[in-house]
């Protein structure tokens, strides 16, 4: 326990760099490269990074299994439901352009909440199959 | 030419860390490897401009993949058996389709040519109209998340099933054999 004292403290110190720069690439992904699925693992990496300093039981308790369990789903249903909104507001499944008044709004707000879909999906995913993993006993 | 020489080093790496993972038989190392390698990938495609490909090579190839595959390690040995068939029959298999795959790149267009089919048709239309249509500046974006909203609905899709998927399984299974199923290990 003593002997990863510098692995701890590193970890503390560069875990929020990480989660800043995970949304960096999810809110930048108009402009520069990146998007959802990047951010999320890379959030994802955050959780997990966490996992293998701190234990199971500490990352467990930031990211219960039951939420992650409830994220998977509801990412996909947030990009799904993004195109049955647009159905309704008069355009074709998953057509941006009638979610705001002007088009181009429209076309910003639909591949937000799209992202944002895949962010979560992937972020979960990605931080369940840790949580599998790592919660098995050797045997 | 710096570029040339860049990937020149990088490629050779690559193929150093390749004959590596072969011939090491602890798995561990082995796994160390394959991450090195998956950093020396995505290095690779920061060179050739492709950061969104770059940064999922090395987040999922060198950072997540490692940790499963460590996790994994930790419920296995780490000694790799000895070989029991000859090694005739999958060098064989390896050589016909590193071959084939070699066959393949003759007809390929040299790298970094502009004026071949993919750059001249589709490529120049989704160029020239992605930001009129979309006013998206990140044309990558554009395409993935408006042009091709169908096809990226069905990766996340392939994900949520994924992830389903592993949870059925290691759940499945805890439910049987009642003495896995405390979390309390600090594994991997």
């Amino acid at each position: 326990m003593k002997l990863d004292l510098i692995l701890r403290v590193m970890t503390k110190f560069i875990l929020p760099y990480i989660l800043v720069f995970a949304l960096y690439v999810q809110f930048h992904g108009d402009f520069g490269p990146g998007g959802g699925f990047q951010a999320g693992v890379i959030a994802a990496c955050m959780i997990i990074l966490y996992g293998l300093i701190f234990g199971l039981p500490a990352a467990q308790a930031i990211v219960p299994q039951g939420l992650v369990e409830f994220l998977i789903p509801l990412g996909v249903l947030i990009y799904a439901g993004t195109g049955v909104v647009g159905m309704l507001l008069g355009g074709n499944y998953l057509e941006y352009t009638y979610l705001a008044h002007e088009p181009s709004h429209g076309h910003h707000l639909g591949i937000l909440f799209v992202e944002l879909g895949v962010l979560i999906t992937v972020a979960s995913t990605m931080v369940a199959f840790f949580f599998a993993f790592a919660g098995r006993k050797r045997t | 030419m710096v570029i040339t020489l860049i990937n020149g080093v990088l490629l050779t790496l690559m193929a150093v860390v390749t004959i590596g993972i072969v011939r090491v038989r602890n798995l561990f190392a082995v796994v160390i490897l394959g991450s090195i390698y998956s950093f020396l990938m995505a290095s690779i495609f920061m060179v050739m401009d492709a950061v969104d490909v770059a940064m999922t090579e090395a987040s999922v190839g060198a950072g997540i993949s490692t940790v499963l595959m460590l996790a994994a390690l930790y419920l296995t040995k780490t000694e790799e058996a000895p070989p029991v068939h000859s090694v005739a029959l999958p060098l064989f298999v390896a050589l016909v389709t590193g071959a084939a795959l070699i066959y393949g790149t003759l007809d390929l267009p040299p790298f970094g040519t502009a004026d071949t089919v993919m750059h001249t048709h589709l490529g120049a239309k989704f160029l020239a109209d992605s930001i009129p249509d979309t006013t998206v500046p990140n044309v990558v974006t554009s395409i993935l998340a408006d042009y091709r909203g169908f096809d990226t609905l069905g990766e996340t899709t392939v994900i949520f099933t994924a992830g389903i998927g592993v949870l059925m399984i290691f759940k499945g299974r805890s439910k049987r054999r009642p003495e896995t199923e405390s979390n309390k290990s600090d594994a991997a």
